[in-house]
């Protein structure tokens, strides 16, 4: 027995919804690695800590995008913080995003400050841009360097608790719904939280493979396991998280008990069950183990760590897929199911995510041409052929 | 001319700290004390809405009449009826009709020992949590407890549509906005009723004041026994079901 409220036969939240909590997870994953080095003094990070705020700040700039592209009125938008409707959860994004992506911008202005009035010499366009950026103030000494230095470690220490509420609450939009039984619960904003974190940890791996390898880069082997060691840790806590939030769905046999647990048999088993837990989890949980736990060859290593930050990148769009439209597939009336899959060319569809997700990897490029994201990389010695 | 320049500025905030008072008595104070645009004493009506499950008949008049009064679009419902028919097993199959209405078999081939019809709409809850959760107060409670979208305002994200445990909402794809049921809020307030009580040829849909202890409704909720939807949810709804099925969720 199929049966959904007539309403619901339409899915309302499409992939840009699931697209929106995914990138606002990386923002706050790669933060809190740069916080990492920043404050908490985690010197193996050093080589990665400037990418790491870069890539948080990135991302940011795209965060958004999606949800606009979702609003029935986008020209409205503005709406929700000129005329916040304070009991909505909703009502306090823009304050929450707007506060956090200036002190993200500001942390980035004082790290960088050095780099840019280096290249604020000179003419051209770009050095005029530099100037303009550094607000004409080309002061560069020991002492400034030492005032921005501190100002730095101030900004990372507030932005932790600043990228923990920014995602936090965005769990909490989805928690708070206490008409949906998937979402309902107060886990869910812990849950976003770590696993944004994995997400952030597993893109800056990512990434910095692929960067390193492209530009044939020295590897820097600390700080790569560290990462993996950070990842392994933190991506315990999520999976265990999720993993509590079932047991005790199953275990309480509430109303939602029969519903939910077929949903999880049925619409979600490929991408919950199969994807998300077996592969996604459970591959680069035991990957990862392996390479804290036993001594390996370093290409072996580096291999495992980033097969499970890849993994783990697609584990989290998993989680956000399976909560945003999984939530979604049931039906109210806790008689059904309905469907959804988005469709390649529409506006909401698969290649607007595809393009929103690879705009702040361009933009990463260009921000990486204006001042390094990695001033201590070495290249590797070129190997001669014949030799 | 600075000099100047503060003085004004200061004249200026005097000036706005005297009208204040004087702007808060021109406004408030009338509404507080005769309620805005009523008569002193007029007490504001609050409509709520009934449905008498027993005479229900599954025509869906109803259902037609919404469309047509308020122009709804195709694939989305501001008002519905649900049909429950229950298997001699303990089964319950429950379906919606199209717009054109159910399709009834001369002979029914399958063992229903019991069926009947639950019109369902927004039961424009006391503690509506699709206002609650608009982030731009776009959805709103009138003064006469009736649930409303500013269309003009509304950003169309969807949060309600989430949030409503009925599942009475939904984005309207030619204004891009939350759409709902307004219980014809254009006909009430002109004293007329709504299309689908008007329509219905049982009487299965009531309408009116329970701040009127004469009105249809609050006569006939004094004299029958009736229930809510979900109301574990807290919302209190005002739309009130006699004879309702415990399979009706
Ligand atoms: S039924 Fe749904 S849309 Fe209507 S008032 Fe209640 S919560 Fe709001
Ligand atoms: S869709 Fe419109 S009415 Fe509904 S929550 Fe969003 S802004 Fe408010």
């Amino acid at each position: 027995m199929n049966y959904v409220f007539p309403n619901e036969l339409h899915v309302t939240w499409t992939v840009m919804i699931v697209l929106y909590p995914y990138i606002t997870g990386l923002v706050a994953g790669s933060f809190i690695v740069s916080s990492l080095y920043h404050v908490f003094g985690q010197k193996e990070l050093k080589p990665i800590a400037r990418f790491s705020l870069a890539s948080a700040f990135v991302f940011l700039l795209f965060a958004t995008m999606p949800l606009l592209i979702h609003l029935g009125h986008p020209e409205r938008a503005f709406n929700m913080m000129i005329t916040p409707h304070f009991t909505s959860a909703m009502a306090g994004f823009g304050y929450i995003y707007g506060s956090y992506m200036i002190l993200v911008a500001l942390e980035i202005w004082f790290v960088m400050r050095g780099d840019f009035i280096a290249r604020a010499r000179g003419g051209g366009p770009v050095a005029w841009f530099c100037r303009a950026l550094v607000l004409f103030n080309t002061d560069d000494t020991p002492a400034t360097r030492e005032a921005d230095h501190r100002i730095v470690k101030f900004l990372a220490g507030l932005g932790i608790p600043l990228a923990c509420t920014l995602h936090g609450y965005v769990g909490f939009l989805f928690g708070s719904i206490k008409a949906n039984p998937w979402w309902a619960t107060p886990l869910m904003f812990v849950i976003f939280i770590f696993s944004a974190i994995v997400s952030g940890i597993s893109v800056l791996i990512f990434h910095y493979f692929v960067v390193s390898r492209i530009n044939r880069w020295k590897i820097d082997a600390e700080c790569v396991k560290s990462l993996g060691r950070y990842l392994w840790g933190f991506m315990m806590v999520a999976v265990a998280l999720e993993l509590m939030e079932l047991l005790s769905l199953a275990y309480e046999q509430t109303e939602a008990t029969d519903v939910l647990g077929h949903l999880i048999r049925t619409r979600l088993f490929f991408s919950y069950v199969i994807l998300q837990f077996m592969l996604c989890s459970l591959v680069p949980f035991v990957m990862l183990g392996i390479t804290a736990l036993f001594k390996l060859k370093e290409r072996t290593a580096y291999l495992l760590i980033w097969l499970s930050s890849c993994l783990l990148l697609l584990q989290v769009l998993l989680m956000r897929w399976n909560v945003v439209v999984g939530g979604q597939l049931v039906s109210k009336s806790m008689r059904g199911f309905t469907d959804y899959f988005p469709g390649i060319w529409e506006k909401e569809g698969l290649i607007t995510a595809v393009v929103i997700f690879t705009l702040p990897f361009g933009l990463l490029y260009v921000f990486h041409r204006l001042v390094s994201l990695f001033p201590d990389a070495e290249k590797l010695p070129e190997i001669k052929s014949g030799a | 001319m600075p000099c100047d320049d503060r003085i004004s500025r200061r004249q200026m905030i005097k000036r706005l700290a005297a009208g204040a008072p004087v702007a808060l008595l021109v406004t408030v104070f009338p509404r507080l004390a005769f309620g805005g645009d009523r008569k002193p004493g007029e007490k504001r009506p609050l409509y709520a809405y009934a449905v008498d499950v027993s005479r229900c008949i599954g025509c869906c008049a109803c259902m037609r009449a919404c469309r047509a009064e308020n122009d709804v679009p195709a694939g989305f419902f501001r008002t519905w009826v649900e049909r429950f028919r229950v298997r001699g097993n303990g089964e319950v199959l429950v379906d919606v009709a199209a717009t054109d209405g159910f399709v009834f078999k001369a002979a029914p081939d399958e063992d229903i020992v019991k069926a009947f019809f639950v019109p369902k709409l927004c039961n424009h809850c006391e503690k509506s949590v699709c206002s609650q959760v608009c982030p731009v107060g776009a959805s709103y409670e009138s003064p006469e407890g009736v649930v409303l979208v500013d269309k003009k305002h509304c950003v169309g994200c969807g949060y309600c549509v989430q949030a409503c445990p009925y599942g009475t909402r939904f984005i309207d794809p030619v204004s891009h906005t939350a759409g709902k049921c307004t219980l014809c809020y254009h006909r009430i307030v002109r004293g007329e009723l709504p299309a689908c009580v008007l329509a219905c040829p049982k009487g299965a849909r009531m309408f009116g004041d329970l701040h009127d202890p004469k009105s249809h409704l609050s006569i006939f909720l004094r004299q029958r026994r009736y229930r809510v939807l979900k109301p574990e949810m807290g919302t209190h709804p005002k739309c009130y079901y006699t004879d309702l099925d415990l399979e009706v969720i």
